[in-house]
């Protein structure tokens, strides 16, 4: 795999290089590291706030010292280990979960679209998709059949939820999350169990929806490289924050190669390389979707 | 009209099913059924309580019931381990109450009353309370449903989509208290939570969606008290009992009917 250029490096990269905190996340130090993002503002308008967030299952904390905002229309993506307290945290900034340590503000009225990592429907509860995109606001049959067209299964609507596959589950998650015309997304691994070209499709899907509604995006993934390159901002987590910035920056932060190896930069510069001219294209022609047919064709 | 004590019976039965089978439901879906027994057996104790300070025993099974669906509430919060607990609670709540009414003074209660239910023995007042209790809880399920369907399906979801799920819970623990308050009378404290489990798990076979397993599990509610009712009163049997044998036989029709069901819906 080819080494990031050289060039394209930056001074915040520079500085997080000699942070002497150099590869101490994974051992648990702790530290916002990177040097590179600017310190917590307290903003009026930041969607969820959280100041030196704690969390606990009666043992040791989990997750702890977390400081987070995020804006409106920003994607934030976190990224780190398995148990590393990626669901935690977004548990914990929903208010699903009571901090031990510090607080959490989210703006009053807020709507969120939530995709959570695991949504097990007990099989005594018939459920069909329909209804289960109404819970708990009713949306009309038209606006569901556009969204589920959206996100590639138009034809489960009269289905119950058991009997979907896993990617098709997924995309209903996700279809019931848009629904709620959400202020802010946020997406514990929604790309699990999608084919490939659906996950390449996901990612369109969400950027576009962010150009529609202008909804923050806050997403766990493991897809790195792809994930990469389409956020604003990457959030290193190891039960504390170890580095968060832009994605060049957290990809040559030490914190994070410590975590994932150098190997992952190679993949991200190609995406990164991809995603620029992606961008060139200026305007959109049709709305993106999720088709399951998507690289068959 | 309401003279007749069969036609009182009657109405006393179709009001508590129809506070039941959509309580029932969410008993069934959030897998509630040790919990329904806990409270109901706790009412015995009520039953004990309210004839040692002459109160009536609606309120004194009200007061008890509350305080252990409370209590249950709470550990499962903390996370006890629900099983063991309820079970535990449940059974020393019916034993305590059985030897609590034994240290009665001066009075010969009969406790099969309050066990297996005195339906037919429903007098005009009794018929009051047990509606009015009935639509009460009838009447919060309607007004809270959606939030409360959300909350049994996924309380994470619900806390994303601004709910509450913690008053959702306690939306169905005053609920339960309740139902157990208006049911003793009609199939006793042993067989309350049959009326709240066997009407839903029939109606689960049938039903494809929360709203119209909530609307059977009433009918067959209804058709097991008219049923029961009818068979207490041809074989003179007891009547809290034959209704709850007659939901019983429902359910086991219900099976192979659902198959059917199913079979029919598969293009
Ligand atoms: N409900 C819970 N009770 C007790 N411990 C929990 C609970 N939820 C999470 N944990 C613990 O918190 C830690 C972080 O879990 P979390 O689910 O946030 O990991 P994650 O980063 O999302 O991992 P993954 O990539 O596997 O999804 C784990 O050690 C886990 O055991
Ligand atoms: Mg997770």
């Amino acid at each position: 795999m080819p080494r990031l250029p050289r060039r394209t490096m930056s001074a915040a990269q520079v500085s997080a290089r000699s942070d002497p905190h150099a590869g101490g996340c994974a051992d648990g130090e702790g530290g916002q590291g990177c040097g590179a993002h600017p310190p917590l503002q307290p903003s009026p308008e930041a969607l969820i706030t959280a100041r030196g967030l704690g969390v606990g299952f009666g043992g040791p904390l989990v997750l702890r010292d977390v400081d987070f905002t995020i804006a409106p229309g920003e994607i934030v993506t976190i990224v780190g280990p398995n148990g590393s307290g990626k669901s935690v945290l977004l548990r914990a900034l929903l208010g699903i979960l009571a901090p031990r340590r510090g607080q959490v503000t989210r703006r009053r009225g807020l709507r969120v679209g939530y995709v959570p990592q695991r949504l097990h429907i007990d099989q005594a509860l018939p459920m069909p998709v329909h209804r289960f995109l109404s819970l708990p606001q009713r949306h009309g049959p038209e606006a569901q059949a556009r969204v589920l067209a959206r996100v590639g299964v138009p034809d489960v609507a009269h289905k119950q939820m058991t009997v979907l596959s896993g990617g098709q589950f997924q995309r209903v998650l996700l279809a019931r999350a848009l629904l709620a015309e959400p202020e802010l997304l946020v997406l514990d691994e929604p790309t699990q169990g999608l084919d490939q070209p659906g996950t390449a499709a996901f990612y369109r899907l969400i950027e576009a929806v962010r150009g529609e509604l202008g909804c923050a995006v806050l997403s766990v993934s493991h897809d790195l490289h792809v994930v990469m390159s389409a956020s604003d901002r990457v959030i290193c987590l190891n039960g504390h924050i170890c580095c968060q910035g832009t994605p060049q920056v957290v990809l040559n932060a030490p914190e994070y190669r410590a975590l994932f190896g150098p190997g992952t930069g190679g993949a991200l510069a190609l995406y990164q390389h991809h995603h620029d001219h992606a961008h060139d294209h200026g305007g959109v022609a049709e709305p993106a979707t999720l088709d399951q047919q998507e690289g068959h064709g | 009209m309401l003279d007749d004590f069969f036609l009182r019976a009657v109405l006393a039965g179709l009001a508590v099913v129809l506070a039941t089978g959509p309580l029932g439901c969410f008993v069934v879906w959030r897998r509630m059924a040790y919990f329904g027994d806990a409270t109901a057996h706790a009412a015995i104790l009520g039953v004990a309580l309210a004839l040692g300070f002459s109160i009536s025993i609606f309120i004194g099974t009200l007061v008890v019931a509350l305080v252990m669906a409370m209590t249950v509430a709470v550990l499962a919060g903390r996370g006890w381990a629900m099983d063991t607990t309820l079970g535990v609670l449940a059974h020393s709540a019916l034993a305590f109450g059985l030897v609590a009414v034994s240290f009665l003074p001066g009075v010969r209660v009969d406790l099969t009353a309050y066990l297996f239910g005195d339906i037919l023995a429903v007098n005009r007042v009794d018929l009051a309370v047990i509606s009015g209790g009935a639509v009460l809880v009838a009447g919060l399920l309607v007004w809270r449903w959606s939030a409360l369907l959300t909350a049994t399906l996924s309380e994470d979801l619900a806390h994303a989509a601004g709910l509450h799920p913690a008053r959702e819970r306690l939306v169905l623990t005053l609920a339960l208290a309740v139902v157990v308050a208006v049911a003793l009378k009609v199939v006793g404290a042993l067989l309350i939570a049959a009326l709240l489990i066997v009407p839903a798990a029939a109606a689960r076979a049938l039903a494809r969606s929360p709203e119209a397993m909530a609307l059977l599990a009433v009918a067959i509610g209804a058709a097991a008290v008219l049923g029961g009712l009818r068979a207490s009163l041809v074989w003179d049997t007891p009547a809290g009992p034959s209704i709850v044998a007659v939901a019983a036989v429902i359910f086991a029709a219900s099976l192979p009917l659902g198959v059917l069901a199913r079979a029919g819906a598969r293009p």
